[in-house]
């Protein structure tokens, strides 16, 4: 995404589209990331609990994945994981 | 158009009626109080249709009429000093979000020890925050600046003080000439902001701005500082136009042969003209620069107006701390940094906590400053009027 000059930003700083915060990827900061073994996964829920940042996906009742563009790489699922199948890696961008 | 003998406290209040703005939330303090205090009894006695909100200090006044003006409606209050002071963290969230509001304050200094009268120290700890100064001679001034005030504040979307000097004028009586209601309600439009919470489609007010906005906002603030000046202006000669008086961004008393030059703001000009009167009588070509606008400062008129002078004596009724002396001596000499040839400039620090300045403590600084213009040299770049050593 381009980002607007001084010039072409509205005054004050004010944000002009409702529900925008849908656009802002908050995870663009991530150090460390987290690297889910699917096979090994027995579904127990305990990363979902405990993410602070709503970013581990379930579908009825199981795990699915991570959303990258919100996980901040906290390391939290992998060290809560019982089975330990998140391991957290270097971030490479 | 009428004349009446009206405090500056008064004059104010009654440019507030007369402005009647949406909303108005303050909190009183000494020299400041009548204004509101006698705003508040129009709200009560239904001269105006203005929402009041009593608050229960300076911080919440200023942080209402913040929300107040997000919502789009016309805001104002009045402080001074210490009330000044617990404002500064949200005059920069007024000027952030662009909220033209307008801040009557009468001009006292800061504790401690503790003092009830006037120094420009308090406006001065606000320079930096991007609020438009604008620094009343007398109570006409005070009442025609708090109107035009209005006008610039919502045409450049930059919340503005106009200040007066505590006691001095804020309590001392003088004829003012005073507008019709629809005259000011004329002159001043209908209210403009940038933006409203109810101006339609929704916006977000304030959210968080980091590393990759904050910095692209704040060069938007800059440039309405920078470009503000010209409004200053325009607004100013329009009032002059329609109601034959005015107050230029700097006003030049007897500077035209001058090759000395006297700075000041506030009630000091008016005593300031008396000593140049004075010195002139005896041959000195001497003459005075009232700085009516501090912010922005305007730098461009200050070279051009100091183009001629060979020595300027500034006076300055607080000062920075730094060592460096008051802000109009620190302000003045930067503008003038590339100016050729060199003008010699001697600073005096005076009038701090109330203490009188009279015309014979003028007239002797500006002898000293011929005495320094002959030796082309400057003994004291700093010094004290009526301090005791
Ligand atoms: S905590 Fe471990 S085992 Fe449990 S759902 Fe999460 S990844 Fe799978
Ligand atoms: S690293 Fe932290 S933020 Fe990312 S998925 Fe794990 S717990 Fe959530």
């Amino acid at each position: 995404m381009t980002k607007k000059g001084w010039k072409d930003l509205p005054t004050g700083g004010i944000i002009t589209k409702a529900g925008s915060a849908l656009d802002f990827k908050t995870g663009d900061w991530r150090s460390e990331k987290p690297i889910w073994d699917k096979e090994k996964c027995t579904s127990c829920l305990m990363c979902f609990i405990y993410c602070p940042d709503s970013s581990i996906q379930v579908k009825d009742g199981k795990m699915t994945g991570i959303d990258y563009d919100h996980c901040k790489g906290c390391g939290i699922c992998a060290k809560e994981c019982p089975v330990k199948v998140i391991k957290m890696e270097m971030e490479r961008r | 158009m009428p004349r009446r003998a009206l405090t500056g406290n008064e004059a104010m209040a009654e440019a507030m009626r007369q402005i009647n703005p949406d909303v108005v939330a303050a909190y009183p303090i000494t020299p400041a109080t009548e204004i509101v205090q006698i705003f508040a009894s129009f709200v009560s006695d239904g001269l105006v249709t203005t929402q009041f909100i009593p608050v229960e200090s300076e911080h919440s006044a200023i942080s209402a009429c913040v929300g107040a003006s997000a919502a789009g409606a016309r805001v104002m209050t009045g402080t001074s000093s210490q009330g000044l002071a617990l404002m500064h963290e949200v005059l920069y969230q007024a000027a952030g979000l662009r909220a033209p509001i307008v801040i009557c304050e009468v001009n006292r200094s800061l504790s401690a020890p503790i003092n009830i009268h006037c120094d420009h120290s308090d406006t001065m700890g606000s320079k930096e925050a991007g609020w438009i100064q604008i620094y009343a001679e007398d109570s006409q001034d005070a009442y025609d600046s708090v109107i035009q005030a209005i006008r610039i504040a919502e045409t450049v979307f930059l919340p503005t003080m106009v200040s007066t000097d505590g006691f001095i004028i804020s309590h001392c009586m003088q004829g003012v000439e005073i507008l019709e209601d629809k005259q000011v309600q004329d002159f001043i439009g209908p209210h403009r902001s940038a933006y409203s919470l109810f101006g339609g489609a929704p916006i977000t007010v304030g959210p968080l701005d980091l590393q990759d906005y904050y910095f692209e906002h704040r060069r938007q603030l800059m440039e309405a500082m920078n470009t503000s000046l010209t409004t200053l202006d325009a607004v100013n000669k329009e009032f002059k136009q329609k109601f034959g008086r005015g107050y230029d961004i700097i006003e030049e008393y007897k500077t035209e042969d001058a090759d000395h030059i006297v700075m000041a703001m506030g009630s000091t000009c008016g005593t300031a003209k008396v000593a140049i009167d004075k010195m002139r009588a005896k041959g000195v070509k001497v003459g005075l620069i009232k700085l009516h606008v501090f912010r922005p400062f305007p730098h461009e008129q200050l070279k051009k107006a100091l183009s001629k002078a060979k020595f300027v004596t500034v006076l300055d009724r607080s000062d920075t701390a730094s060592s460096m002396g008051g802000p109009i001596f620190v302000e003045t000499r930067a503008a003038l940094y590339d100016q050729m040839p060199k003008i010699l400039f001697a600073d005096y620090i005076y009038g701090l906590g109330g203490r009188d300045i009279d015309i014979e403590e003028i007239a002797t600084v500006i002898e000293k400053g011929e005495k320094m213009k002959l030796q082309g040299k400057v003994e004291k770049p700093l010094d004290y009027i009526g301090l005791r050593e």
